[in-house]
């Protein structure tokens, strides 16, 4: 590999060949500011227009200065990062951000986890220059049942659209206008509501100020622990105890499991359940209909459309109801998780409780904010009461057990309640990209062939590449399956089986980058990857270490279809674990 | 939401028109530039039947119509006044030419007067310097001008 | 068959067709017709003959004859006096500022006497509508020649004939050439950036809709250089004449096989396509201006990589701005050796201007290289129009700074204006008067910056707006030194981060501004006074009582009943009341009302 030699604030570095300056500073300890830059490189996610001009540096003989995100180091390359032209520059351009940026910074959302007031810290801005009627650039607002848009803090660093457009090919937001007005909005400046917006909130998740936040249920969930008269029920989904840490300083990747449902009881809540128990529902009747299509569909039945497609992801579920209505019988009728979670808990939990489906309040800890649209969708209630209240995201819940004075990390580890607590490993990794189609092929091929796993772990599933593909061998059937994650991967993988490109039996999607791990509702991880990457391992480890790792052994799910459904794909599972999709094309 | 309702018949025209430049999203300009010539303008209802026959985001499509400045999302008046703002016209005085323009009609740039005859933009350098200060009506060019001149001119468009 | 023994030249250009040049043809064509003659005189519509100031221009070939200012109305004298009598009709004739003489014909006009035209050659004088007379004066004898030659031996003229960009930059073309044809790609594209949006600049416009197949031929030329069979023009959809005339043009080189398949009998293919611009002065930045070609957002992206690596769709285009190409067919015609004997060590040719302003001679004209200002605005520009004194001339349009009286004798060139503190950019050259405000004239441009920023960059978006603001307070009375400092550094960071060319020389007219007429700004800080009596809020108006007679017109006509004072007394006016409307002034006819 081609190398250059350059030196960086009077620092020698070597260097591979197409390094930018901001990566080769960063090699030698230097750390460049930057803002509109963003490079999740365990994803293939970058966002680069070279926009904000904060990381500018000096490169001796150029004219002007240089954006160091994205410009190549040259062999002899004489850089200063931090001269007083350099600083000067650096600080004024912070100015003028500032000049056109709301000064609310107390009441902000955004407040402590803002990258521009991190910054203005950082550059040590102290005052900006007035000037009188000095314009600032306004604009609509719109909260939609996930999240909200208040653009006036916008500063066009782009990484939404390019997370809307370039990695989830929504294509609700661009940029819109030109000179001072320009921002990033729906067409027309209108509401997310009336886009294609799917809600996967990545657009959320990458925001460095508090332009675009998730829409705050704590308090509706606050009022119900508070009231007497309810019984208030929770579940976490998998993805949350692999990053809830974070927000409690402890290294991403630490999974906190017992403290969370700690914490979670401290918080009031009547039973500590887990979505983890709803998964390995989702892959009895996820699973069972898949065998049942490919058993047709193997036997020569040509009604039968393959691939079987996962639908527990919420934002996948709006894609494909907005982009591909024509294949609205394709996906699995499985609801997600968290929808089976409510549905059985307002019923089978409701009935063994003796509570008024009314009283009981299930909320629901996420790590996506599409999962606040999803509990709101008309088929997910009963008579208007809907089966999951309210769903807070990851960093919501932290907000709650900061509020509630809870000590987080000295909580001591304790276990979810029965009967909805009881989890399998298979559960666990519904979290991450490939978990759900290998908790479904650990079912179904037992189910399948009638044997034992020899060995559990499917590592071919596994990873964090936009698109895998595998083909497991059930006793001599190749089953093929697709991965992908993120919505244009899962755009390409469509669109390679339209064309014959690929032909799979079954296929998982989520939304998110490396799947709920990576969802918007989950602390910030401010452009570092290696952060999804130590959430991805975590889950992995769970269910290493769960004694149980197949969702058809989980005692629980056993006495539940033995209690209540009969068995998987009955007229009951029908009529409370199963959907229909609507087509909602939009441009 | 949508303040205007397409005829199928407009429909119909804009997906020839996207249709003639084989419906591709490297050509939304060229097809921008065709429609707003045949229907005045851009509503927000035009823009969605475009993006649907190019198969892009509206979003996108809103982007590019707000970027440029010749796309414009309101009709023009019966008679669009342009004043030039070039350099060339602006030191021979194009800002009062403007000003008597506004008092004139009584209205802003950007805006048509209620009766629907004119509206009032500013552009770039027409290229007429010569005839500095120059101001279009329609596709008549007048130069130079000066705000005595105004009166008199727009009389002959009441 | 009837030989055709006359020629008149009628002016096609926007400005002269403004000036109602078409009726005009059609007048002349009429009484042609009923004196006879229209077989043996005919009428040509040509491109821009540059002298703007003075159109609609008639010109009579073969004795070069030089009419102004012609109206309809006169086409029968000329007619009857001039192609039957052969009596020149002196009333139109260019009548010479200073000798009060009338000058015949072009060849003795100054106007024309220090131009050399090398891109404007045949504009104004071939119908630009007609591809043949484009044959007739060597047209595509060039690409014949390039076509025998191998792509390096033509690239390599280039490079030694030194032409340099005449977009702005002044990059070697040669070079630029070069580059794009070492890029390899299955698909290459030569790109004419006919967007000209400098506010003022009218050079490109003017060939396109005087000689559109010169630049068809050169786009070819280029073509074969780095191996491109496609060329797009991406051209202002505000220039309708100049579209239209492309069109023709290029329709007619299919027609004539030259452009399309096996031109000219060699292997070589190129065909030309037209691209609207939508009103975006940053669509003048090449990236910007690919962008808006695949149907974006004009917004320019990083370089590198340059288009001549990745352009339009990803594929190597090379971009040349119009009067670039307009030279290309000369020098392979006439030899780099002549080219570059004209012209400075560092800058060769010539230069096309949009000359206006505050001066006589409005225009379009172009000078070698080194010529200097005031041979350019006292000797072809023919000095300060109504005897005013000149106070500055503005280069390089919005990106471009304003040259005081000390910069007269500067001989133009890409580096001398620079150093400057201007540049030259596409050629408007704006000529101000004393009573030009030069705060008001770097408002101006800022105004026109923040109007066309595309708002990608926080330096460009931000800061301009900021300028702006802080000129319009200083314009109001309101600046403080703490401004003038905030100016300055502003200026320095913009140029220092903006992303694009656009937002790198934006600050220029204000740097500018502030370097050579500080004073101005001082006086409007401190003084709260505008020397030119430009700025609204910084005039007061004030009646002499010696010579006011106490007619009552002022107070009459004051629209906020500021003036007061009894018949034949002379009156006063409340200045708190005063909107500074100006009416007064206008109205006095004692002059009793001045301006302070």
């Amino acid at each position: 590999m081609e190398t250059i030699k350059l030196t960086i604030d009077n620092t020698p570095v070597e260097t591979e060949k197409g390094t930018t300056i901001y990566q080769a500073a960063k090699k030698v300890g230097i750390n460049i500011p930057a803002l509109c830059y963003m490079n999740l490189e365990h994803l293939g996610i970058k966002n680069c227009p070279g926009a904000c001009r904060i990381c500018v540096v000096d490169v001796a003989g150029r004219r002007n200065l240089a954006p160091s995100c994205s410009t190549a180091c040259m062999e002899g390359m004489v850089v200063k990062t931090n001269t007083p032209r350099v600083l000067n520059a650096r600080k004024t351009v912070m100015e003028l951000i500032l000049s056109d940026h709301p000064k609310d910074c107390l009441i902000c959302p955004a407040n402590g986890q803002c990258e521009l007031q991190a910054l203005a810290a950082t550059l040590g801005v102290r005052e900006i220059h007035a000037v009188e009627n000095a314009a600032v650039s306004t604009y609509r607002k719109d909260a939609s049942p996930s999240l909200k848009r208040d653009m006036d803090k916008c500063i066009m660093c782009r990484r939404c659209e390019t997370m809307c457009n370039d990695v989830q090919t929504v294509g609700a937001l661009s940029a819109i206008n030109r000179g001072f007005m320009a921002v990033v909005s729906p067409a027309f400046e209108q509401d997310l509501i009336n886009s294609p917006c799917t809600f996967c909130g990545q657009c959320v998740a990458v925001c460095p100020t508090g332009a675009l936040t998730e829409v705050d249920d704590t308090p509706k969930v606050i009022r119900a622990l508070a009231d007497p008269t309810k019984t208030v029920v929770v579940q976490t989904a998998p993805a949350v105890r692999a990053a809830l840490g974070e927000e409690f300083g402890l290294k991403p990747g630490t999974r906190v499991t017992g403290k969370m449902a700690a914490a979670l009881r401290r918080l009031g809540f009547d039973k500590v359940f887990d979505t983890d128990f709803a998964a390995d529902l989702t892959i009895m009747e996820e699973g069972t209909e898949l065998l049942t299509r490919l058993s047709k569909f193997l036997g020569g039945d040509k009604s039968v459309r393959l691939p079987i497609m996962t639908s527990c992801c919420p934002a996948w579920v709006n894609f494909f109801e907005t982009y591909y209505p024509e294949m609205l019988d394709v996906p699995s009728t499985a609801k997600s998780p968290q929808q089976m979670f409510g549905a059985i808990a307002k019923t089978y939990f409701a009935d063994k409780m003796k509570v008024n489906r009314k009283d009981l309040v299930v909320v629901s800890v996420m790590p996506c904010l599409a999962k606040k649209y999803e509990c709101q969708r008309n088929e997910f209630k009963v008579d208007g009461n809907p089966d999951v209240d309210y769903a807070i995201s990851t960093r919501e819940l932290a907000h709650l057990i900061k509020m509630a004075n809870i000590d987080f990390n000295s909580l001591p580890d304790e276990d979810f309640d029965q009967p909805l607590g009881e989890s399998t490993g298979a559960a666990v990794i519904f979290g991450t990209t490939g978990g759900v189609i290998e908790a479904a092929v650990r079912t179904a091929y037992e189910i399948f062939t009638g044997k034992k796993l020899d060995k559990i772990d499917f590592t071919e599933l596994r990873g964090l590449e936009g698109i895998r593909t595998a083909s497991i061998d059930f006793n001599g059937t190749m089953i093929n399956i697709g991965i992908a994650h993120q919505l244009g991967n899962a755009r390409k993988l469509l669109d390679g089986i339209r064309s014959g490109m690929y032909n799979f039996h079954a296929i998982e999607i989520m939304a998110c980058p490396g799947g709920c791990i990576g969802g918007a509702g989950q602390p910030y991880h401010h452009g570092h990857s290696e952060i999804i990457s130590a959430r991805h391992n975590a889950i992995y480890k769970e269910d290493e270490e769960k004694t149980i790792r197949k969702s058809h052994e989980n005692p629980y799910i056993i006495k539940l279809y033995e209690e209540f459904l009969g068995k998987p794909m009955s007229e009951m599972s029908h009529h409370l674990l199963h959907t229909h999709y609507f087509d909602k094309h939009k441009v | 939401m949508s303040n205007i309702k397409l005829h199928d018949s407009q429909i119909r025209q804009i997906k020839d028109i996207c249709a003639s430049y084989g419906n591709k999203p490297g050509e939304l300009i060229n097809v921008l530039h065709t429609t707003q010539g045949v229907f005045g303008y851009l509503p927000e209802e035009v823009q969605r039947e475009i993006a649907k026959n190019l198969n892009i985001p509206v979003a996108k499509v809103y982007g590019v119509v707000t970027f440029y400045s010749f796309f414009t999302m309101k009709p023009k008046g019966e008679h669009a006044i342009s004043l030039c703002l070039g350099t060339a016209c602006y030191v021979r005085g194009a800002e009062g030419v403007l000003d008597e323009l506004k008092k004139q009609l009584g209205i802003e740039v950007g805006q048509v007067t209620p009766d629907g005859k004119f509206s009032l933009d500013c552009l770039r350098c027409v290229g007429a310097c010569g005839l500095a200060p120059v101001v279009l009506i329609g596709d008549k060019v007048y130069g130079r001008l000066d705000p005595s001149k105004v009166k008199e001119i727009l009389a002959n468009y009441r | 068959m009837v030989q055709v023994k006359m020629h008149l030249l009628v002016c096609g250009g926007t400005g002269c067709r403004a000036s109602e040049s078409k009726r005009l043809v059609d007048e002349l064509n009429a009484q042609l017709q009923a004196n006879g003659l229209a077989d043996e005189v005919k009428v040509v519509i040509t491109g821009c003959f540059g002298f703007c100031e003075k159109g609609p221009i008639v010109k009579v070939i073969p004795d070069n004859t030089f009419y102004t200012k012609v109206k309809p109305e006169d086409a029968e004298e000329i007619v009857k006096e001039h192609v039957l009598k052969g009596r020149k009709v002196t009333r139109l004739l260019y009548e010479d500022p200073e000798t009060k003489t009338h000058v015949s014909d072009s060849k003795h006009m100054e106007f024309y006497q220090k131009q050399v035209r090398i891109a404007l050659r045949n504009c104004g004088f071939i119908d630009p509508e007609n591809i043949e007379e484009y044959i007739v004066r060597d047209g595509y004898a060039a690409l014949g020649k390039v076509l025998a030659m191998t792509p390096a031996e033509a690239i390599d003229i280039v490079k030694k004939s030194g032409l340099r960009g005449r977009g702005g930059a002044g990059f070697p073309t040669g070079l630029k050439w070069e580059i794009a044809s070492k890029n390899k790609a299955d698909q290459k594209y030569v790109v004419c950036n006919a967007d000209e949006g400098d506010p003022g600049a009218f050079m490109d416009r003017s060939i396109l809709e005087g000689d559109p197949n010169s630049i068809v031929e050169a786009m070819a030329i280029c073509g074969y250089c780095i191996g491109a069979t496609k060329g797009l023009i991406y051209i202002r959809a505000e220039y309708p004449l100049a579209i239209k005339r492309l069109q023709v043009a290029i329709g007619q080189a299919r027609e004539f096989g030259l452009l399309g398949n096996n031109m000219l009998g060699s292997d070589f293919n190129f065909d030309i396509e037209l691209r609207y611009g939508a009103g975006a002065f940053v669509c003048g930045e090449e990236t910007a201006l690919i962008h808006s070609m695949e149907g974006k957002r004009g917004e320019p992206t990083i370089k590198p990589p340059f288009p001549a690596e990745a352009g339009f769709l990803g594929k190597p285009s090379n971009v040349n701005n119009v009067e670039t190409f307009a030279n290309i067919p000369a020098i392979f015609l006439k030899g780099w050796e002549w080219f570059s004997s004209i012209g400075t060590e560092k800058s060769k040719g010539t230069k096309v201007f949009a000359l206006a302003g505050k001066i006589n001679n409005v225009g379009l004209i172009e000078v070698p290289m080194g010529t200097t200002l005031r041979e350019v605005i006292f000797e072809i520009g023919g000095g300060i129009k109504g005897g005013k004194k000149f106070k500055a001339v503005q280069t390089g349009g919005p990106s471009g700074g304003c040259l005081t009286e000390a910069h007269l004798d500067t001989p133009i060139d890409y580096d001398n204006l620079i150093a400057a503190g201007s540049m030259m950019g596409s050629g408007g050259m704006i000529v101000m008067d004393e009573d030009d405000c030069m705060v008001s004239v770097a408002k101006f441009y800022l105004d026109f910056i923040v109007g066309e920023s595309c708002g990608k960059c926080a330096p460009c978006r931000i800061g301009n707006k900021r300028m702006h603001e802080t000129l319009e307070k200083i314009c109001q009375g309101k600046g403080t030194m703490e401004d003038l400092d905030y100016l300055d550094n502003l200026s320095k960071v913009i140029k220092d981060t903006a992303l694009c060319g656009l937002g790198q020389t934006s600050p220029n007219p204000v740097l500018s501004t502030m370097q050579y007429f500080r004073d101005e700004y001082l006086a409007h800080v401190i003084d709260k006074k505008c020397p030119a009596g430009r700025c609204k809020a910084l005039k007061s108006y004030v009646i002499n009582a010696d010579k006011c007679m106490g007619c009552t017109l002022c107070a009459k006509n004051c629209p906020v009943s500021a003036i007061t004072g009894d018949k034949k007394v002379p009156h006063v006016i409340d200045q708190a009341k005063c909107i500074k409307c100006g009416t007064c002034y206008e109205k006095c006819k004692f002059g009793a009302i001045e301006i302070r």
